[in-house]
């Protein structure tokens, strides 16, 4: 028996459709089986909390009396990106602050702005006939500006890499601080709860997949940046390290602190911490067999992050979430850098929409790339 | 009764005396070992939080000093901003003695003070800044 995204939308519609997250949809098939669950579930919820560099926002801020064509800009003294018409511009998530340097950056702007705090916004322009302003300090926020949406070129990474640190030294990386000697583990997927882990093949989600984002509602814009559907896999089909991204795009206003916040990894730098969510039409049996993949059935490589030594290394999140692994016959200690309290946060609040009627699935416009290739930066004279 | 968290620094080789028992049957103290590192020819280290009467523990330090056995009493505790953790996890990364770990059925972050510490390594760790150092819990003179 199979079933079409608009009957699921028409049952969500009635308040009949059954929905379940990535996590509850094993025991039910646990206890039932694939048939008959697939049967009785129309939709699986999925979550993610984690630390997504590649994140960003616009703005656009509306024209002053006298106008300016802003060229220089920065908000709460982080530098953003406004090599665009007059008073549009984009701050990166990782942008660090000209004054308090790493302590405050664009990620925080971004989250300061979700909580509708003001924003010092200073501009300076060469001015122009028709917009004869040269600089302008004053207070925005997220109820005076126009357009004020999140736009991130790579979320969601589906698998990622576990790192750990070969040297005598302790090692500050995007992926924490990893102690010397391998003495550490850290890594950064909510598992059995990832939303690409849930469709490894992409078959619901593409371009135009409405999705929770940041507490609000977002969409998939794009194929995320160094997408690498063509990622090495396991025997079950799914990517043992990063392999698929999603490109994010949603409205600030919508989204709230509990699921966007900003972050600093010591020593590294700034990023920003999103939640994101994507619900899985159960289509027909083979769909639902991909959403009931547990953790012990997803593999990851474990990267020695110092680049001195290659590991060929694969672990389970089953293992990762155990709390410590053996490696090289000694037991290290293992931590997330995704919460997964928050990712099943995610997914329980994805389900109380769609069972509550405020959220319906949609049809992808456009497939994401089944393959794809990754360059490298080659250095040319 | 007092309870302090207390490090003893051994010189290599110097110690005659066997230091916990003498201040558990001496001094009447409740010993809770949290971290050794002793061997021979190294300085060594121990890590306990001491209980006892105030004038024991006093009386208890003073005999320490004349071993010549150096301490430091801690005198911060680590603080947890509990409201805006996202429980990541990112700490239990560093955190030596398991204070900071994660509870495998919600999976949010506990920690257990009596296990900590006080190394600081989840301040500068944590990304969200959610860990601090308090510093009003001043105790015994060193």
């Amino acid at each position: 028996m199979s079933k079409t995204i608009s009957e699921i939308n028409e049952k969500i519609k009635e308040g009949k459709a059954v929905v379940v997250t990535a996590e509850e949809v094993i025991d039910l098939v646990e206890r039932d089986g694939y048939k008959k669950t697939a049967e009785t579930v129309d939709v699986v919820t999925t979550g993610t909390f984690g630390p997504m560099c590649s994140s960003g926002m616009f703005v656009n801020f509306g024209h002053s009396k006298p106008p300016i064509k802003m060229t220089k800009v920065t908000l709460n003294d982080v530098p953003a990106y406004a090599g665009l018409a007059a008073v549009d511009a984009y701050i990166g998530a990782t942008e660090l602050s000209l004054k308090r340097g790493m302590e405050y950056g664009g990620a925080h702007v971004i989250e300061d702005f979700i909580a509708g705090k003001d924003i010092l916004l200073q501009a300076e322009s060469y001015g122009t006939d028709c917009y004869p302003r040269k600089e302008i300090t004053t207070k925005v926020n997220k109820d005076n500006v126009n357009q004020i949406f999140l736009f991130n070129p790579r979320n969601c990474y589906q698998n990622y890499a576990a790192a750990t640190n070969s040297t005598n030294k302790t090692i500050y990386t995007y992926m924490g601080t990893l102690l010397p000697n391998y003495g550490n583990v850290t890594y950064s997927t909510s598992g059995e709860l990832s939303p690409l882990l849930n469709d490894p093949e992409f078959r619901t989600i593409g371009i135009g997949t409405r999705l929770f984002l940041g507490g609000g509602v977002g969409y998939v814009a794009w194929e995320g940046t160094q997408h690498n559907p063509d990622q090495a896999k396991s025997e079950n089909g799914l990517p043992v390290a990063g392999a698929g991204t999603l490109s994010l795009i949603g409205d600030i206003r919508g989204m709230s602190t509990e699921f966007i916040r900003a972050g600093v990894f010591q020593k590294y730098g700034i990023t920003l911490y999103v939640g994101v969510g994507i619900p899985i039409p159960i289509l027909d049996e083979e769909m639902l067999a991909k959403t009931a993949i547990k953790n012990k059935d997803i593999y990851t490589r474990i990267v020695d992050k110092s680049g001195k030594v290659d590991l060929d290394i694969l672990v389970n999140y089953e293992e990762l979430r155990s709390g410590q692994i053996s490696l090289f016959g000694k037991k290290v200690s293992t931590a997330p850098l995704t919460s997964l309290y928050k990712s099943r946060i995610i997914a329980e609040k994805l389900k109380g929409w769609i069972l509550n009627g405020s959220f319906l699935l949609t049809e992808k416009v456009c497939d994401l790339p089944a393959h794809n290739k990754v360059n490298t930066l080659e250095v040319r004279g | 009764m007092k309870k302090i968290k207390i490090t003893f620094e051994f010189p290599p080789n110097s110690i005659k005396q066997p230091l916990t028992y003498r201040l558990i049957k001496d001094f009447d103290l409740m010993l809770n070992i949290l971290s050794a590192d002793v061997s021979l020819n190294r300085t060594g280290r121990l890590t306990m939080d001491m209980q006892g009467e105030e004038d024991m523990l006093e009386a208890a330090l003073d005999w320490v000093k004349k071993q010549g056995i150096s301490f430091k009493i801690f005198e911060k505790e680590v603080i947890w901003n509990e409201d805006k953790c996202i429980h990541c996890g990112a700490c239990t990364a560093v955190c030596p003695s398991g204070a900071l770990s994660l509870d495998n059925e919600t999976w949010k972050l506990t920690f257990d003070r009596e296990k900590c510490l006080i190394c600081e390594l989840c301040i500068q760790t944590c990304p969200l800044g959610v860990m601090g150092l308090n510093g009003d819990n001043a105790s015994l003179d060193t």
